[in-house]
């Protein structure tokens, strides 16, 4: 430590320099930190899906409804807790671009299934009184400025009836996790039969239940789908996370995508701190070769420029993830519609900071060995 | 007086090491930045390759994908009947359709992703004139017989001439491969509407579009007009070239706004490694340039001469950027298509306007990158800088 000033010093040189290389880090660890984020938020979904949860729907296909009937015999089941079914109503709020989903629900149901999206209770009493009473995902009422009280009309053209539905804004839920899905738009199951054509009724589009027990999942899954076969709709049942993760898997190779620019930027960021620190080193072989010459040590000498490359790091690291904090939520409200929240994590900005020690430690070795390895007698002779 | 650019050359020689570090960090810039805008367009070309200028794409009022839409057999014989569409010896160019999904597992990884079936007429061929059967025949018409899209039978296991598959409860046999020219209908699988129907439990005589082929492209104008006019039709009509183009919006915006906003950020870091680079040559050179200005030349050279090595310098990492993703052009990849729920695999696409652009994005750089140093190293005075060692 009794050091901290000579390397101090040394940085503050050639202050332009260590502006830059710091610069580079920072916007490599912004970079970083934002692919990161974006990598979460599409897998997000499977990573907080209730792992005592499952999700059944239409062998066929997503698209495919279920019957109504079925939610008896499910509950029959054991290990069953509790079961709710939910139906896809793609509407449209104003224009297309307002694109957010919007659910009929069962609201006997929908609180114990989906128990960690949070609704207050005067909220959803109202919610159950009221025949067209909606509930909305705090972000998605953040998004369009919405309040309790609101009335809302929403497009819908799918199910055969043509104009606008109007609801009243009941409640608004916030989910548990961080980044949890707060843009679902929810809404009776009554008020949707009453209004759709006759072939429509009587199905949902898909049921989600509740386990007593995570560790059944596979035999419930099972016992479920053997209950149906053979019936006109037969089902497929899976875990909320493996129904999940299968959406995510057709986004196609995102994740190798991110990978892919991830390491272009950090291989490129190594060649500019290994290049600086070599430049650096360069420049002081003089000053260097006179330390040694007045007893510093080898390993002495490896240390000071090898501490040297590590703040420049932990300065630039900080400086990058710091500008990634503010500007995550900013970017997030730019991409809203267009991708799941986006959050950054204390995981990533550790596991940030980490890369960035780690590339400066291995950006300053080589340098540094070199300044380590030199004959004193041989560079105070270089000009 | 012009400083020789061999000069420049030399020098960008003699501190190899530094100059190749800036190249490398101009040359993954621009990758990326062509990379991600060739992702764009390719999944827009792919969408809008779909649609002709010639074919109009009838829907329920109000939906804007053919899921949500829905057509009765009564609208569509009133529609086949206009004078705004083309007929040929069989009767008119009409095409009543369902689309469903269905799932098929990826030969990449092994997992089901929807794939879109769509339920056409039996005389589709004629009025999707880009597409046409490579292997085997069309479907007959009111059997479970299926034909493929190129990308389908290349991305899920199954989907193979001659291969019966069971899916939405029936058992289907595939007949036919069909080229539609990498559109989105390449990663479709089509069979008969009526057997379709039949096997998913649809209700009959409800249909999802209908597409019909143009008497001329002007004629799209007429159609709209005696369909709104119409009291019995509660219809959409849409240019089906419009139509697909709408549908690749969101997503070629996604990509852009994230792609644009990482080749930003990157470049902000590739004109540090540059601007490093450029001003340790100048710093190192300071002797250098003072003789040479002692020589006579002025310093406006001098600046010109630096802007010239940094821009030497960005023009390789330009072209090495565009070469290393010049060859994902073509690769094909797949992702979900929001408005169909289904699959759709698009290539990389990247034209000669994008490769531009991306060397114009190189040289930016080098330009921002040279110029400061380079105005320093031209600001020295002589005198001070001759003495340095």
């Amino acid at each position: 430590m009794k050091f901290l000033h000579l390397i101090l010093a040394n940085l503050s040189r050639k202050k332009l320099r260590t502006i830059l290389t710091v610069g580079s880090f920072a916007v490599a660890l912004f970079l970083f930190a934002f692919l990161a984020v974006v990598k979460g938020a599409f897998g997000r979904g499977a990573d907080i899906a209730g792992a005592d949860r499952l999700v059944i729907i239409n062998r066929i296909s997503i698209i495919q409804p279920l019957p109504l009937s079925y939610r008896d015999q499910i509950l029959r089941i054991p290990g069953v807790k509790s079961v709710t079914h939910n139906n896809w109503f793609g509407g449209v709020y104003q224009d297309e671009k307002n694109f957010f989903p919007q659910f009929v629900i069962d609201p006997e149901n929908q609180r114990q299934v989906m128990s960690e999206l949070i609704v207050p209770d005067d909220q959803w009493q109202k919610f159950v009184a009221d025949r067209q009473g909606a509930i909305v995902g705090a972000r998605t009422a953040q998004r369009f400025g919405w309040k309790i009280g609101d009335r809302i009309p929403i497009k819908n053209v799918s199910y055969g009836t043509s104009g606008t539905w109007e609801f009243n804004l009941d409640g608004i839920y916030h989910s548990e996790h961080a980044g949890g899905d707060e843009t679902q738009f929810w809404f009776q199951w009554d008020y949707f039969e009453e209004r759709v054509p006759e072939r429509f009724k009587g199905n949902t589009g898909w049921y989600v239940l509740r386990l007593n027990n995570p560790d059944d999942a596979p035999r419930v899954a099972k016992a479920i789908d053997d209950t149906f076969t053979n019936s006109s709709y037969e089902t497929k049942t899976e875990t909320e996370s493996a129904f999940a993760a299968g959406w995510v898997k057709q986004f196609g190779n995102i994740e190798l995508l991110i990978l892919t620019i991830g390491s272009v930027v950090f291989f490129t960021l190594l060649l500019i701190t290994g290049n600086t620190m070599a430049i650096a080193v360069r420049e002081r072989v003089g000053e260097l070769a006179v330390l040694k010459a007045i007893g510093f040590s080898d390993f002495s000498i490896l240390v000071l420029v090898l501490a040297e490359a590590l703040l420049i790091a932990l300065f630039g690291g900080i400086l990058g993830l710091g500008v990634a904090m503010l500007a995550v939520p900013v970017l997030g409200n730019a991409l809203n519609g267009l991708l799941p929240e986006l959050v950054l994590s204390p995981a990533i900005l550790s596991l940030g900071l980490a890369a960035a020690l780690l590339i400066g430690a291995a950006g300053g070795i080589l340098p540094g060995v070199g300044a380590m390895r030199m004959r004193v007698v041989n560079a105070l002779r270089r000009v | 007086m012009a400083i020789p650019v061999i000069y420049n050359l030399r020098s960008v020689r003699a501190r190899w090491v530094s100059s190749i570090v800036a190249v490398l960090g101009i040359a993954g810039t621009v990758g990326v930045f062509v990379a991600m805008l060739s992702l764009a367009n390719g999944f827009r070309a792919t969408l809008v390759a779909s649609g002709s200028k010639e074919n109009a794409i009838l829907m329920r009022a109000g939906a804007t994908a053919e899921m949500m839409s829905g057509i009765t057999l009564e609208s569509i014989k009133i529609v086949q009947d206009d004078p705004a569409v083309a007929r040929d010896s069989s009767g008119p160019l009409i095409t009543s359709e369902v689309v469903v999904v269905a799932p098929f597992p990826l030969r990449a990884t092994g997992t089901n992703a929807n794939v879109q079936v769509r339920g056409v007429s039996s005389n589709v061929l004629t009025i999707r004139r880009n597409l046409r059967i490579v292997q085997g025949r069309m479907f007959q018409p009111g059997l479970s017989e299926l034909v493929v899209g190129t990308n389908a039978n290349k991305t899920y296991s199954g989907l193979t001439l001659g291969n019966t598959v069971d899916f939405g409860g029936g058992h289907w046999r595939v007949v036919g491969i069909f080229d539609a020219g990498g559109s989105a209908f390449d990663s479709e699988v089509w069979a008969d509407a009526r057997v379709l129907d039949d096997v998913y439990k649809r209700p009959t005589n409800i249909y999802q579009s209908a597409t019909v082929h143009l008497t001329s492209p002007a004629a799209l104008q007429q159609l709209k007009d005696s369909v709104s006019a119409d009291p019995r039709l509660n219809l959409d009509v849409f240019r089906e070239v419009d139509y697909y183009a709408k549908q690749s919006t969101a997503m070629t915006r996604l990509i852009t706004v994230l792609g644009g906003l990482v080749a930003f950020v990157m470049a902000i870091g590739a004109v540090f490694g540059a601007l490093n680079t450029m001003y340790s040559a100048v710093s190192e050179r300071g002797r250098e340039i003072a003789t040479m200005r002692a020589l006579g030349f002025g310093g406006p050279a001098v600046v010109f001469s630096f802007l010239i090595e940094a821009l030497l310098i960005a023009f390789i990492g330009g072209v090495l950027g565009c070469l290393a993703v010049l060859r994902l052009n073509g690769h094909t990849t797949s992702t979900i298509n929001w408005q169909t729920f289904s699959n759709l695999a698009f290539a990389f696409r990247i034209t000669p306007g994008l490769l531009l652009s991306g060397m114009f994005f190189a040289l930016v750089m080098g330009l921002i990158g040279g110029l400061l140093p380079a105005i320093s190293a031209a600001r020295r005075p002589i005198a001070v800088a001759l003495r340095e060692l």
